[in-house]
C-alpha cells in the first residue's frame, strides 16, 4: 500500500463551531472553504474541548487487510474467507491494530502532521465495536476532550482527543482515546 | 491456543521479541505515521526521542505479531500431543497502553505477557473474556511498552 492508495477527497463534517472548522479548513479538509490559506502550524491553543473535525473517507482494500495481517495479526479470521465466516465477527475482518493504525494515519494526515506535535505518551483506552470489513470508507470524527498545560514542561500542552471511526453507514468500528503532547504557541509562556 | 478453562490468572508466557531496523520503521511510519521523527535520522535525532523513534502502532503491532506466533506455536503443541485446539475470538479492546520509552532504530523490544483477569461473558455463553497485562523491554534491560488487552477466549463446553 503506498501513502495515498486508495484516498479520496477529503471532506469534513460542517456541523461545528466556526473556529474549529476553519482550523479543519486549513488542513485542507474542508471543502466548504477555500484551500488557499497559507499552510500554518497548529498549536496547542488550537485545540479547544469540543469537535475538532471530520476526517476522511479512507477506502481500505481487501489486499492491504490481508497484507497487515499477515505481517502482524495472521489469526484465521484475517486472513481466510471460511475460517473467518466461522469466527465471531462472521467473515473477513480486518486486524484491530490495522484499524488504529488506520486511524494514526488519518489523524496524521487530518491533523498531525500540520501540528507542532511531539508524539504521545499512550493511550487510554480502545474499543473495537464492529469490525472493519474489505471496500470500507472509514470516516474518523476527532473531538477534543480535555486540553491543559504541562506543570513540569510549561512550553507543552496536553491535548486529550476521542477518536471515532465510522463506516460509510456510520456505524462506528472503533472509539480511541489518547493525549497528545503538542507545543503551546510562542510568547504565552 | 489453550482454552478458557484452562488459564490461570497469573500465567506468565515471554512471547518473544522484535528488532525494529531502520528499514522496519520507516516503512510503517510511511503507511500508517508519516511523523518526520518517524521517517528521517536527523528529525529523530532533533526531536524528544533523540534518534529515528518507530511508530508507537508499529511497537503494539509487532506485539501483536508475536502474542499470535506465540499462540500458534502453543497450538501445534496442543495439536502434536493430540489435544483439542481452542480457536480464540477477537477483543473487544485494551485500555492503559504505555508508549515509556522511545523505540529507535536497532532497538530489540522482549514482551512478557501476564494474564490479570478472566471471568465469563455475561452475552456470549461459551466464552470467557480474558485479560492480560503484556510489557515490552528493551536490550538494556529498560521497559518502553505496556498494554492491557482482553480477549474472547471460548470454554471447554462451548463457543
Amino acid at each position: 500500500m503506498g501513502p495515498t492508495q486508495g484516498r479520496r477527497r477529503p471532506v469534513c463534517s460542517t456541523s461545528h463551531a466556526g473556529r474549529r472548522v476553519e482550523i479543519a479548513a486549513k488542513c485542507g479538509h474542508n471543502l466548504s472553504f477555500p484551500q488557499s490559506f497559507p499552510k500554518m502550524t497548529l498549536t496547542f491553543e488550537d485545540f479547544p474541548p469540543g469537535r475538532f473535525g471530520t476526517f476522511g473517507p479512507r477506502h481500505v482494500t481487501r489486499d492491504e487487510i490481508l497484507a497487515f495481517a499477515a505481517e502482524f495479526d495472521p489469526q484465521p479470521m484475517h486472513l481466510d474467507e471460511e475460517a473467518a465466516s466461522k469466527s465471531m465477527l462472521r467473515g473477513l475482518s480486518g486486524s484491530g491494530w490495522h484499524l488504529c493504525s488506520l486511524m494514526m494515519r488519518m489523524m496524521a494526515d487530518g491533523f498531525i502532521t500540520r501540528a507542532a506535535s511531539l508524539g504521545s505518551p499512550g493511550v487510554d483506552e480502545v474499543r473495537w465495536l464492529s469490525p472493519l470489513r474489505p471496500g470500507d470508507d472509514l470516516t474518523l470524527d476527532v473531538d477534543v476532550l480535555e486540553a491543559r498545560t504541562s506543570k513540569s514542561r510549561p512550553e507543552l500542552g496536553i491535548v486529550k482527543f476521542k477518536c471515532t471511526a465510522r463506516n460509510a453507514a456510520g456505524q462506528a468500528l472503533a472509539e480511541m482515546t489518547s493525549p497528545i503532547l503538542i507545543k503551546r504557541r510562542e510568547g504565552t509562556v | 491456543m489453550r482454552f478458557f478453562d484452562d488459564i490461570e490468572i497469573g500465567q506468565r508466557r515471554e512471547i518473544g521479541a522484535y528488532t525494529f531496523t531502520a528499514e522496519a520503521i520507516k516503512t510503517f511510519a510511511a503507511k500508517f505515521d508519516p511523523q518526520r521523527f518517524h521517517l528521517d535520522e536527523e528529525e529523530g535525532k532533533n526531536s524528544l526521542f533523540g534518534g529515528l523513534a518507530a511508530s508507537g502502532w508499529h511497537v503494539g503491532s509487532a506485539c501483536m505479531s508475536l502474542l499470535v506466533a506465540d499462540g500458534q506455536r502453543l497450538a501445534r503443541e496442543a495439536a502434536a500431543r493430540g489435544e483439542e485446539i481452542a480457536v480464540w475470538g477477537p477483543s473487544p479492546g485494551f485500555r492503559d497502553l504505555r508508549w515509556i520509552r522511545p523505540v529507535l532504530a536497532g532497538d530489540t523490544v522482549a514482551y512478557v505477557n501476564v494474564v490479570i483477569d478472566k471471568r465469563t461473558s455475561a452475552s456470549r455463553p461459551g466464552w470467557g473474556i480474558l485479560t492480560a497485562r503484556t510489557t515490552g523491554t528493551n536490550q538494556r534491560g529498560e521497559e518502553v511498552y505496556s498494554i492491557t488487552a482482553s480477549a474472547f477466549v471460548p470454554t471447554r463446553t462451548g463457543g
